[in-house]
């Protein structure tokens, strides 16, 4: 393992070799995910239902060496995340969508500069204040093309505590070997629902650290287009010559305008993503296997899909489910098999149909795809889901 | 200094509770805490400000407890923006009103156009749109909820919650002494954009408030008005004790009530004999955690600030609380 710059390996207070049984809602599971992942620098701006995020990490992370800040909004957030990014600490910032609209520019520019860092989005009801304490999950667009420009982003969704903790864990891992930002898209029922988990040891799951570059400091080319897509990337102060900017730049981070070096800019920052694909999609199948009618579901509304699924196999109904980890890039190669086989896809969201109209895009006719959509601030229950599925 | 000149009206030192308006333009039945200085604050600002007022109000506690539909509070044509940006917003209904008046449009007096916000809305986030409104000069009044903190998400620190205080997000322990850096001071900023009217006040000094708002409110161009609102929930304090605690904050020189007209200070509650911020801090469980040498730190600064405001207001020095030598040397150890 690397030593990190910032100080001796710890691990989050609190792990044991064993693993630990506790009673955590799913914001604290994902302060228990990001310090087992290595997080030593946490900057964040209260806003419901994301508060619990800051308050753990300004008790937390004080006792581990690392740093919490509370900074004036949700912009100068993500600002001091990609700073101390880039002077080597794991980073994270947690918000709701108020506050991530705000991030979008910065969002941009780490994408830009190709700065590892994790944002967790507890999405809200929305537009504008919308439904601070009500669960929806209508960010997921916006999660993707948020910033302005073409560029490429890891968009991951968790659905229950423990994935709170897994996919916490997984987004610093992709976001420090990818060098790129992670968004983890959160809801209201995830982060406050509270469940008994077992905190894993620190031995059985990966940490990854960024890679950092070990050539003499006249050789390192800081955006240099490697085959992985992914250079090296050093740390401030470490004698390594390093220009970061938010214009389109060359292999040395300086700004240009010549097309025969913006072109392989570009296609280097999206083919770092595209060319990983089989590492960065996650979809978690339940009974999918020999479904006829498939649930594709992710955050909360998995598990009442997870339920609905149940419920109709109990009737005799061939049901199956797929939930989605992976929202952005979405996992065309994972759903593609299930499209050509089943008979319908039910596709139930907490919004006016932002992943349903993805399947519909991947779907191309093979198979036909229904939304299910609840705006009301409410959970789709499992019932809901269950008659559709039995309709279908 | 006076390219916006000052309030006309002279009758500022009138006081008779019988002389203040019965009407109320912040009804009752909202949903703001036991012993709530906020709500108290903004019911003597409402009625302060009259029938012609239009009121942006950035989010917040006070937005949150009062206007949950059907059981609005507010009596004002009221609208509740995004957290960062009320002054903006107050900025364009002010142009808005003036084009409609130059072009013969609006009929009669222009209403008053008020603008009020949380300390986090005002310090932190709105900090910018605050300071475009006030360097642009529009004809508008800013007020500030002061409550020392984000009550509404539930306690976290802002910059303008005073040092040693304990928020959820800055917790007091073997590494922190709670909130590690001293309240913003809005006030300094706000004279220092050249506004024609700066005052703080208190709802437990309703004249002084009441008047300060009228002065504010017809004073042309920016007023920028900080209420220091005492939150029972989140300074962890008995609910009986809300203007208790206002008078005390004044009394121990924390948060003395003064005015800057045109950029002249004058202190507008007189204290002959400054307590010692112990008598403040004993009732709030937010300073619980301090130990005398702390507490003793604070005195210092505290004595040090209101030394350099009363320089400014050029007013007589009261008797000042005596910290014993002692408890000074214990601080270094």
């Amino acid at each position: 393992m690397v030593q990190r710059a910032h100080g001796p390996r710890l691990t989050a207070h609190g792990l044991r070799d064993k693993g630990q049984a506790v009673l955590l809602q799913g914001n604290e599971a994902m302060v228990e995910g990001a310090l087992a992942a290595g997080c030593r620098f946490f900057a964040g701006y209260p806003i419901t239902p994301a508060t619990e995020i800051s308050e753990m990490m300004s008790r937390r992370l004080p006792a581990l060496g690392g740093t919490f800040i509370q900074m004036e909004d949700e912009i100068a957030s993500l600002g001091a995340v990609i700073g101390a990014s880039l002077a080597g600490a794991k980073a994270m910032t947690a918000t709701s969508g108020p506050g991530f609209s705000l991030m979008q520019e910065n969002l941009g520019f780490a994408c830009m500069a190709e700065v590892p860092c994790v944002i967790v989005n507890v999405m809200r009801g929305g537009p504008s204040t919308g439904l601070p304490t009500h669960v929806s999950q209508g960010d997921v667009q916006q999660a993707r093309w948020g910033t302005h420009g073409d560029h490429p982003i890891i968009v991951l969704a968790v659905a229950t505590t423990r994935d709170c903790f897994e996919v916490t864990v997984q987004a610093f891992n992709l976001s420090e070997k990818y060098r790129t930002p992670v968004i983890i898209l959160s809801d209201e029922v995830v982060a406050h629902t509270r469940e008994k988990i077992v905190l894993p040891p620190p031995a059985t799951f990966e940490v990854v650290d960024r890679l950092r570059p070990n050539m003499p400091p006249e050789w390192y080319i800081p955006y240099e287009d490697t085959p992985r897509g992914v250079p090296p990337m050093a740390v401030f102060g470490d004698g390594y010559r390093y220009h970061v900017t938010g214009l389109v730049h060359d292999v040395h981070g300086f700004p240009t305008e010549r097309p025969d070096e913006i072109v392989p800019f570009l296609n280097r920052l999206h083919r770092k993503i595209s060319q990983h694909f089989g590492d960065i999609q996650l979809v978690q199948d339940y009974l999918a296997a020999d479904a006829e009618v498939l649930v594709i579901a992710y955050g909360s509304v998995a598990r009442s899909a997870k339920r609905a699924v149940n419920y109709a196999r109990d009737r005799g109904v061939k049901a199956g489910l797929s939930k989605l980890i992976t929202l952005w890039p979405f996992p065309r190669r994972l759903l593609e098999p299930h499209l050509r086989r089943v008979r319908a896809v039910l596709v139930p969201e907490l919004n006016f149909g932002q992943i349903s109209r993805e399947v519909k895009r991947i779907n191309q006719g093979q198979t036909r795809v229904e939304k299910l959509n609840r705006l009301d601030g409410n959970l789709i229950t499992p019932e809901e889901i269950l008659e559709r599925l039995v309709k279908l | 200094m006076d390219k916006f000149g000052v309030a006309q009206s002279q009758k500022y030192d009138v006081y008779a509770s019988r002389l203040l308006p019965r009407e109320e333009y912040f009804t009752s039945g909202h949903r703001s805490c036991q012993g709530c200085g906020e709500a108290l604050a903004v019911r003597w600002v409402c009625k302060a400000l009259g029938k012609e007022a239009v009121i942006a109000h950035a989010t917040g506690c006070m937005e949150i407890v009062s206007s949950g539909l059907p059981q609005t509070a507010w009596m004002h044509p009221w609208l509740h923006v995004a957290f960062e940006n009320t002054a903006a917003v107050a900025s364009g209904i002010e142009a808005g009103f003036k084009i409609l008046s130059r072009k013969g449009k609006w009929p009669g007096r222009l209403p008053k156009v008020v603008a009020m916000g949380g300390d986090g809305g005002t310090s932190d986030i709105g900090l910018q749109a605050l300071s475009g409104a006030m360097e642009r000069g529009h004809n508008f009044t800013y007020i500030c909820w002061d409550n020392e903190a984000y009550m509404n998400t539930g306690i976290q620190r802002s910059s303008s919650t005073p040092y040693g205080a304990m928020t959820t997000t800055s917790p007091p322990g073997k590494r922190s002494i709670g909130q590690a850096t001293w309240k913003k001071n809005m006030v300094a900023i706000a004279v220092a954009h050249g506004v024609p009217y700066v005052a703080t006040a208190s709802p437990s000094y309703v004249f002084d408030l009441y008047f300060k708002i009228k002065k504010a409110i017809e004073t042309p161009g920016p007023a920028y008005v900080h209420v220091l609102c005492v939150c029972p929930t989140g300074w962890r304090s008995a609910t009986d004790l809300t203007v208790r605690l206002g008078r005390l904050a004044v009394e121990t020189a924390v948060f003395p009530l003064y005015e800057v007209v045109n950029g002249k200070y004058r202190l507008t509650v007189e204290v002959p004999k400054i307590r010692p911020v112990k008598d403040y801090f004993r009732l709030q469980g937010r300073f619980r955690h301090l130990r005398e040498p702390e507490i003793n730190f604070i005195q210092r600064q505290v004595t040090s600030q209101y030394e350099l405001l009363l320089k400014k207001c050029e007013a007589a020095y009261p008797e000042f609380p005596v910290i014993s030598h002692t408890e000074e040397s214990q601080e270094g150890a």
